[in-house]
């Protein structure tokens, strides 16, 4: 399946845009670049988006002149965009479509998120603290995996480096380890510059039936399995016994995987979910990049660093461009189709052919998507 | 809250199930064996005493809750094969050591909700 068009609005923020004003940049964009510029042209639509309240795919594809057509708004936390766009390639494959417009638009309340997710009893209970099982999971990655507070540290010296080639992101100033490890603690072992920010922003794909150009293997959505206290799904319990149940993000690789008929020794680079530093390194071990354990040695060996073997979040991850959940997973893979594409700028990585988008968040819900080119 | 827990003079008995069919333990309580999904499992009220499997201090106030800060939180493992996420009543990380051995006991939240003025949960407190 061909990704036909692409296109984004940067993700940061910006005082007196709509999330729809972000969502129309991003649209246009995409539209343009796949030559849509009739309602004709494409058969549906999908808008990820978590706090976008109600129609807000409407109100996007209304200022642009291009409702007509059916128009699904999803919702799956931080992998809302992935769900759009795994909708969108059913709809494809299933006959259904030949062309559909894919986007996610995003305009994070600032501070700590709050989630429906919660009951109110849990909020009043102090049990909503995102940042907390974050700091959790990351104590556990330190106990289990020999993680130390330096290698989390240079996640986000890595992240924020790679950021600095990449105008569409939020923060693109370096940072050092020392700038990292004197930053606020959050929830220890986390401190300010390890969580990354959740923000504003867009980003949109156009599908197409076809061959030619940067070809979306597969897009895979799955959710988790019951069992882990510090999975995304934010259980209230899990079970001591919790070391076989494989993570969303591991079934979704897998499943991806598979269904590309690829390994993780294909891959050229990844995109992966960097909420915080600690989730980066947990998730070269999901997707299968290493073998539970030598998660730091991935970073410290330089593989995943910038000219390393398999370059992991060259776009500066969620660390540089911060989080605007509904577009975060479509930012992605407009950054993978324009690293294969070789549109990538300073931060390219060269040779690219084969890249992997990874999202995990609220549900839980996981996706992993493979681009080739 | 009172399907949660049953508060006996101040230790708090969280209220749990235990499958028939796959033997686990679960928390909350429901009609579904949330592991198997076989129906009915049977009520049980799990250990009161755990240890200390994880712990972090919020130093802010998340949106929604009106208690006081900074608060512990953590997850405490129970004797039965569960690990629960808790409140911790140490709200200071270097105070505290992983297997520490902790009871459960209820606590009295301000919710900031005039009508339903205090919440009534439970926290882990060092033995």
């Amino acid at each position: 399946m061909l990704i036909a068009g692409v296109g984004l609005h940067p993700f940061g923020r910006f005082a007196g845009r709509t999330a729809t004003d972000l969502g129309v940049v991003a649209v246009r964009a995409a539209l343009a670049e796949a030559g849509i510029t009739r309602r004709d042209q494409f058969q549906a639509t999908f808008c990820g988006t978590a706090y976008g309240g109600v129609a807000s795919g409407h109100k996007v594809l209304g200022a642009l002149g291009l409702t007509g057509g059916p128009i699904v708004d999803v919702e799956a936390g931080c992998a809302s965009g992935a769900a759009a766009l795994a909708l969108g390639v059913a709809a494809i494959d299933s006959g259904q479509a030949d062309t559909v417009l894919v986007f996610g638009i995003e305009k994070m309340p600032k501070g700590m998120i709050r989630s429906s997710f919660f009951e109110p009893w849990r909020e009043q209970a102090g049990l909503s603290a995102t940042p907390a099982y974050f700091a959790l999971r990351a104590q556990r990655l330190m106990r289990e995996r020999g993680v130390t507070e330096d290698d989390l540290a240079a996640v986000v010296v890595k992240n924020r480096r790679n950021g600095v080639g990449n105008p569409d992101a939020m923060f693109r100033a370096e940072v050092t380890a020392e700038d990292v490890l004197g930053s606020r603690p959050v929830c220890g072992p986390l401190r300010l510059f390890m969580l990354c920010s959740p923000n504003e922003g867009a980003a949109a794909v156009v599908l197409r039936k076809g061959t030619g150009g940067v070809q979306l293997r597969t897009a895979v959505l799955r959710s988790h399995l019951p069992g882990n206290v510090l999975g995304e799904a934010t259980p209230l319990a899990g079970l001591v016994d919790d070391g076989d149940i494989p993570s969303p993000t591991t079934l979704a690789a897998d499943a991806a995987y598979e269904a590309a008929g690829i390994g993780p020794s294909d891959l050229d680079l990844v995109e992966c979910q960097d909420t915080d530093a600690a989730r980066e390194l947990l998730a070269y071990e999901e997707l299968r990049l290493c073998p539970p354990g030598d998660n730091a040695a991935l970073l410290r060996d330089g593989t995943v660093g910038p000219g390393g073997p398999l370059p992991v979040n060259p776009s500066g991850g969620l660390l540089s461009k911060g989080e605007p959940l509904g577009a975060s997973a479509l930012g992605q893979v407009v950054e993978l189709v324009r690293q294969l594409r070789g549109d990538a700028g300073a931060r390219q990585v060269p040779g690219a052919r084969i890249g992997l988008a990874h999202t995990v968040g609220r549900g839980a819900n996981a996706s992993v998507t493979i681009v080739s080119g | 809250m009172s399907d949660l827990l049953r508060d006996d003079a101040g230790t708090a008995v969280l209220l749990g199930s235990s499958c028939g069919g796959c033997g686990r333990p679960s928390f909350p309580r429901s009609d579904v064996c949330c592991w198997c999904g076989r129906p009915d499992p049977d009520p049980v009220e799990l250990s009161t005493t755990g240890t200390l499997w994880g712990w972090a201090v919020v130093h802010s106030a998340p949106p929604g809750y009106a208690g006081p800060v900074p608060y512990g939180m953590g997850v405490v493992e129970l004797p039965e094969g569960l690990r629960v996420v808790s409140r911790i009543d140490v709200a200071d990380e270097a105070a505290l050591t992983q297997g520490r051995p902790v009871r459960l006991v209820v606590v009295e939240l301000p919710t900031g909700d005039p009508e339903d003025p205090v919440l009534r949960t439970w926290e882990a407190a060092p033995c």
